[in-house]
């Protein structure tokens, strides 16, 4: 169970954001997520709700894209799907592949600001 | 006034701290000509057995070794691995279930890295977490035993794929407990295409001469690699994994 300091890198990268753009209310942070990752998702979102109660960033919700495995196929002379995590085959041709092009993604690549209204 | 929700796009990876220490690791390993692997594998699986014969043989062979050794809460393999008479530094990790390269930054503080031809950094017993953190190696070892099935690729095919080498340990059971070695080694050939395996027994010491030719024989071509000029720079354009392609 790592996906708790996973969790907490992902609160750190966002007030680090929100220290550049001032002050506003993060309503969601996008993830790029790799199956190839290591990373559980069901358990980052557990760990990442866990994670940020009572601090500013308790209304953050964690929006995840799943990244598929993708491999370079030498005989399609293209990028593929693979078959599956267990099999890394073309999902098109068959051929065995170690050249992962896409899968390992951990990445925080967008957040949702809204600025804080003035106080009066 | 109307508030505005404004999407920033912000593209850090999640691992950023640990991806810069473990460069930092291997420039530094790079520097002092030490050759670093790593070992992950699930609890029991034979590991420090594996790496306390590994130890003494290099030892016996004018080599010089040492070895860091990652657990939850005991210091027992350090002071099994002490028994192969080398230097043998435990990270005690409490309650976290892998190392990251901070660990291993910090446990090396004092030690004179290039004295070392070969260090060892023994993981935490994990087939899960230990795959997601670079430790700045320049191999990485997974070993399984044949106690375990020969299915244990496909279910943690994850770290199977972030290894360099995979190494089937307790050869000498394999008989007992009906274990299928070509099964085993076409399990790996779907989530790691193309990986070296040795199946190998510590105990009976099968194929430990096959394995520590192989090291050496990647340790010579680590430094033969590393001789040649690259471009400037060359480092900051590795992967950041700092995986061979292909």
């Amino acid at each position: 169970m790592h996906e708790l300091s996973i969790a907490l890198s992902i609160l750190d990268i966002a007030n680090e954001q929100l220290h550049d753009h001032g002050d506003a209310e993060v309503l969601a942070i996008h993830l790029k997520l790799g199956r190839m990752s290591g990373v559980v998702k069901e358990a980052l979102v557990s760990a990442f709700e866990l994670a940020r109660e009572g601090t500013k960033l308790e209304q953050a919700q964690l929006v995840i894209e799943d990244i598929p495995v993708m491999l370079h196929c030498r005989t399609c002379q293209c990028e593929r799907p693979a078959e599956s995590m267990q099999s890394l085959r073309c999902a098109v041709c068959g051929g065995l592949s170690a050249e992962i092009t896409r899968g390992h993604e951990l990445e925080v690549f967008a957040m949702e600001l809204e600025p804080m209204e003035a106080t009066p | 006034m109307k508030r505005q929700t404004r999407l920033v796009e912000v593209r850090t990876r999640i691992l950023k701290e640990n991806d810069v220490t473990a460069r930092r690791l291997r420039q530094r390993f790079q520097d002092d000509k030490v050759f670093v692997v790593s070992l992950v594998s699930s609890p029991g699986s034979g590991k420090t057995m594996f790496l306390e014969k590994t130890l003494e043989r290099l030892r016996e062979g004018g080599w010089r070794v040492a070895a860091l050794v990652g657990d939850l809460a005991t210091e027992n393999d350090a002071a099994r691995l002490g028994r192969a008479r080398v230097p043998v530094r435990q990270i005690t990790t409490g309650t976290v279930c892998h190392l990251e390269a901070t660990m291993v930054e910090t446990a090396l503080e004092g030690w004179s890295i290039p004295d070392l031809d070969f260090l060892f950094i023994e993981n935490v017993g994990n087939l899960v977490c230990p795959a997601t953190y670079d430790l700045g190696e320049d191999l990485r070892l997974v070993l399984f035993s044949t106690t375990e099935g020969e299915d244990k690729p496909l279910k943690y095919p994850t770290i199977f794929n972030t290894a360099d080498l995979a190494v089937i340990t307790k050869m000498d059971l394999a008989t007992a407990v009906e274990f299928d070695a070509e099964a085993a080694r076409k399990n790996i050939g779907e989530v790691r295409p193309g990986m070296e395996i040795l199946e190998v027994s510590a105990k009976s010491g099968a194929m430990m001469d096959a394995w520590l030719d192989s090291l050496r024989q990647r340790k010579h071509d680590r430094e033969e690699d590393r001789s040649t000029p690259k471009g400037a720079n060359s480092s900051e354009l590795a992967d950041p994994l700092g995986r061979p392609a292909g």
